[in-house]
């Protein structure tokens, strides 16, 4: 049987690593993440779990840290937001390309500047490119199962790559709600012991890790690195329908909510798909309206095919963006829906919005103002505005 | 025993790369020839060498192999063409060619 809690979004993960019982966590506190490695240092000195926790001096040498501790044969981990994250950016990329199954909690929140402490995922929408597979949660027992599932992910032989498991700041960090856990032994069974084939510190093997690679190597490096990303998808799922047998929770590369007639649909990643929810119920029962919603689950790798299908039948597609990338045209989810629509000829209209910057409220009835404006686009087939904002103040 | 440049060379397809570049194998950089980005190669005179052997220690690259006590010729597929050696060498015996 489960195990009934109630637990804020950092708890969960917490409660996740303590069950997990990893070698090695070198972390450094930041808003809103800083309780993470708070409670599993609390867990290490109640001696609850062993694991090795490293009190670094930046999260620059956390992430080094926790590169060497995977490198060496540890199952490694670290925990961060924002500017914590963006300190860490040269070693983002070293951790996926020297192929380390390492998993980062990451608790998103906004980019400075201005300086800000609330959710947003310009940090890891930035690291988009990094070579890390992320994985997003709706809700705390969302974040729990994801970190459940991260290290299959990330250790599996076809895959070995880092894996971050995003939440959003405060909105479910900081929450509390009702969680089911699961129970220790079926954690570790699930999980299991990490065998690394090859490690530093192994006793007879020699071997050196992350060497330099002239342009005769590197695009051949980088290929391969490719490879391991589009393996993953498989795994992905692999791992999720091990998780749903031991659960019942079904995951996949998103959640399509109320999808299979739908008219108009809404993309977005996190927390908002909540009340985005709560707004397709009701206008599903007031009105009729056939509307839904796609929630993304997993942004690296990112699900284009999959994606194209699930809006096949769709008119008309409001891609929801909680970060800028100043390109002056939509954010980065908004431009990879928009190409992956593109590229398998669907007919759907397409808008851009950003919304939630640096924490920024978004209600039930601006997501019904959104449906309002797609059922308009998908009768008149006319964009008068492609990128817009939620909530934003105009004179 | 086999080598890992008999494996993986500028030739290998990205499927033959090891992951992550790892290397199982150690001192490789023998094999990997630096030499290339020189651009004055030092040469020796082996006529007004003395052996006193002050450009040995000096040299950045170790591209100057000492055997029983004697310095041998350059190791010209390590060595950068710096010309550390050339300065220090009493002698003249070393010269430093940027024609060929």
């Amino acid at each position: 049987m489960a195990i009934r809690e109630r637990l804020s979004g950092n708890e969960a993960v917490a409660y996740a690593i303590k069950q997990i019982n990893p070698d090695v966590m070198p972390a450094f506190p930041i808003t809103p993440s800083t309780e993470i490695p708070q409670y599993v240092a609390a867990y290490i000195a109640n001696g609850e779990i062993d694991t090795e926790f490293i009190h670094v001096e930046s999260e620059h040498s956390a992430m080094s840290a926790t590169i060497g501790a995977s490198a060496a044969g540890a199952r490694a981990l670290t925990a961060t937001s924002s500017c914590g994250m963006a300190l860490m950016w040269e070693e983002l990329y070293v951790a996926a390309s020297d192929r380390l199954p390492i998993v980062l909690a990451l608790v998103n929140r906004a980019l400075s500047g201005p300086i800000n402490i609330n959710a947003d995922h310009s940090d890891s929408m930035g690291a988009r490119d990094s070579g890390w597979i992320q994985i997003y949660a709706e809700s705390n027992q969302e974040v729990y199962d994801n970190f459940l599932q991260a290290y299959p992910i990330a250790e599996h032989e076809k895959v070995h790559l880092p894996v971050m498991v995003c939440q959003d700041g405060f909105i479910t960090s900081h929450g509390v709600e009702n969680i089911l856990l699961v129970e220790d032994d079926r954690v570790k069974a699930f999980v299991g012991e990490y065998e690394p084939q090859h490690y530093l510190l192994h006793p007879t093997q020699r071997m050196a890790v992350g060497p330099y690679a002239v342009s005769n190597y590197y695009m051949e490096t980088k290929r391969a690195q490719r490879q391991a990303m589009l393996e993953a998808k498989q795994v992905i799922l692999d791992v999720a329908a091990r998780f749903e047998e031991m659960t019942g929770r079904r995951y996949g590369f998103f959640e399509a909510y109320r999808m299979e007639d739908a008219a108009c649909a809404i993309v977005l990643i996190g927390s908002a798909a909540g009340t985005c929810k709560a707004a397709v119920d009701h206008i599903r029962n007031t009105t009729g309206k056939k509307v839904g919603l796609i929630k993304i689950r997993v942004f690296r790798p990112f699900p284009e095919e999959e994606l194209a299908q699930a809006l096949a039948g769709v008119e008309a597609v409001a891609v929801l963006d909680r970060s800028e990338m100043f390109s002056g045209t939509s954010g980065p989810l908004g431009a990879e829906v928009r190409a992956a629509m593109y590229q398998a000829r669907c007919k759907a209209e397409v808008v851009n919005y950003f919304y939630g910057l640096g924490g920024r409220d978004i209600t039930v009835s601006d997501f019904e103002a959104v449906y309002d404006g797609l059922e308009t686009l998908a009768r008149t087939h006319e964009v008068t505005d492609m990128y817009r904002y939620i909530g934003l103040r105009e004179a | 025993m086999e080598k890992i440049q008999d494996r993986i060379n500028e030739q290998s397809p990205w499927q033959q790369i090891t992951e992550g570049n790892k290397i199982f194998e150690p001192a490789t950089s023998r094999a990997f020839c630096t030499g290339e980005w020189r651009t004055a190669a030092p040469v020796w005179d082996r006529e007004k060498c003395r052996q006193c052997l002050l450009c040995t220690p000096v040299c950045p690259d170790s591209s100057i192999p000492v055997h029983e006590g004697k310095r041998e010729d350059f190791d010209y597929d390590h060595c950068k063409g710096c010309g550390i050696c050339a300065r220090v060498c009493p002698f003249d015996a070393i010269r430093m060619d940027d024609k060929n």
